[in-house]
């Protein structure tokens, strides 16, 4: 039997069965592979974290290099020697909780490893007039403290983030960076080493202690970024919108830490 | 006889040289350029696109007699746009580094011209084993291109091939760095890999003078 498939109706007919099987196929995929997309973002997050730190897998001066996914679990449980959850509202630190007291938390929205605090979801407790989880990652070598703290914002075309590891007086020490769609060859270029190499060594703070944070600048008379006491780092060419987003992420969320620091 | 027919492997070999969806259709080359700075990128495009390419026109030719022509191209768009989330799906859930490195270009699948193209032109019309053979051989005329792309960027851009140091060590200089040679960083820029499209485009051509247009 022939069908008449320029009709009207058998178009639309069409159209519906068309999306209600195509919709379920695709909801039972993602249902499917969601724990292991979950356990790969995980292994990431800890990567990225170890990255900011200084533990990586870079050789020379080419692309990054993560510690390998397998050994990921293991160099992060001996490298962070502690993680701790700072409770701000309004600029203040109301609570500070360990990262065992925050992951036995009965409360729905603890419960779980600072490391896996969802940032734009405590951005958004802001915005509700609720306090904000700050999570800090400390490692511990021979002495020497690094503390590093997920940053988010946004920047031309979707979000960007990253983690920036700062010393007791909040210079840099190293910094990740990351975006979800930002211009491949432009703004996708905060994901090289040759700008996030730049950040390290940088100060955030003035030195009366006041929040500066840092300028991802164009033109500035300092390409090669020697001069680290100038809160500036060399801009990409061609993204100016998404270097911006990372001036401002870092001025926003590190300020957050500031109180911590000062207490140190 | 063997398995296929003399026309089913035409279908398959055609595409590989004498009408290859990049080289001479001039299909695909955005996402010929974008990824073959590795081989290993290329490789894995080429693989997702000769899954999608091959699923695609199987399903488009068995509902080739069904799909209201008013609508047609959005049924298209949508087997496409399916097709190549599952494949980010598993990408993402089986080899996350590698998905992290295609990202955006896996999305960039479904805007693939040969995808589109060869739907439109062969699936809509023919049934579907002819059209699997087709979107097979168009997917590997495409994967070969890439290959070669790749393969030549990285060894002359990086000096390694899947990532593993085939030239000895720049640093070190050993080697053939030992007798002052470099790697040529421009060989990592996309308009490389236009320039080696276009190399191969005149050795195929100067090989066979038929596929010169006036």
């Amino acid at each position: 039997m022939a069908v008449n498939t320029d009709k009207n109706s058998y178009t639309i007919l069409f159209a519906v069965v068309m999306v209600l099987v195509v919709g379920s196929l695709l909801a039972f995929t993602a249902s499917a592979l969601k724990p292991n997309i979950k356990e790969n973002e995980r292994i990431e997050k800890q990567q990225n974290i170890l990255y900011a730190m200084g533990i990586n897998g870079n050789e020379g001066t080419g692309d990054i290099t993560f510690v390998d996914a397998k050994k990921a679990e293991a160099e992060f449980a001996s490298n962070v020697s502690e993680q701790i959850v700072l409770e701000v509202k309004d600029g203040k630190i109301i609570n500070q909780m360990t990262g065992e007291e925050f992951a036995n938390s009965k409360d729905a929205d603890k419960g779980i490893e600072p490391y896996l605090i969802d940032v734009k979801k405590q951005q958004t407790r802001v915005k509700e007039g609720k306090s904000r989880y700050l999570p800090l990652f400390i490692s511990n070598n021979n002495g020497k403290k690094v503390y590093v703290a997920p940053i988010r914002g946004k920047g031309l075309w979707d979000a960007i983030w990253g983690y920036v590891a700062v010393d007791e007086k909040m210079v840099v020490q190293g910094a990740f960076f990351d975006h979800k769609g930002e211009t491949p060859g432009l703004g996708a270029n905060i994901k090289q080493r040759y700008f996030m190499d730049d950040f390290a060594g940088e100060k955030l703070l003035t030195d009366t202690g006041v929040f500066k944070g840092i300028n991802v600048a164009k033109g500035n008379n300092d390409p090669k970024n020697e001069i680290k006491d100038d809160y500036e780092v060399d801009a990409l060419a061609g993204a100016t919108i998404t270097g911006d987003g990372v001036s401002a992420m870092i001025k926003k969320d590190l300020k957050l830490y500031l109180p911590y620091f000062k207490n140190l | 006889m063997g398995l296929l027919s003399k026309k089913d492997t035409k279908l398959i070999t055609d595409p590989l040289a004498d009408n290859n969806p990049i080289t001479i259709q001039v299909l695909g080359i955005c996402s010929a350029l974008a990824i073959t700075a590795e081989l290993k990128a290329s490789l894995v495009m080429g693989i997702a696109v000769l899954f999608v390419l091959g699923v695609g026109n199987v399903v488009i030719s068995l509902l080739r007699n069904l799909i209201p022509s008013k609508i047609r191209i959005i049924v298209q768009l949508i087997v496409v746009a399916s097709l190549v989330i599952i494949v980010d799906q598993v990408l993402k859930a089986f080899a996350f580094e590698l998905s992290k490195t295609l990202s955006v270009f896996i999305g960039l699948i479904i805007t693939n011209c040969i995808i589109m193209g060869r739907f439109e032109a062969f699936a809509l019309g023919n049934g579907p084993w002819k059209s699997f053979l087709d979107g097979i051989g168009n997917a590997l005329g495409y994967a070969v291109i890439l290959i070669i792309v790749g393969f030549f960027r990285e060894l002359l851009g990086s000096g390694t091939l899947f990532g593993i140091p085939v030239l000895g060590d720049p640093i070190e200089k050993t080697g053939v760095y030992g007798f002052g040679y470099e790697n040529n960083g421009f060989m990592l820029m996309p308009p490389m890999a236009l320039i080696i499209v276009g190399l191969i485009i005149w050795v195929q051509r100067s090989r066979n003078k038929d596929l010169i247009e006036d």
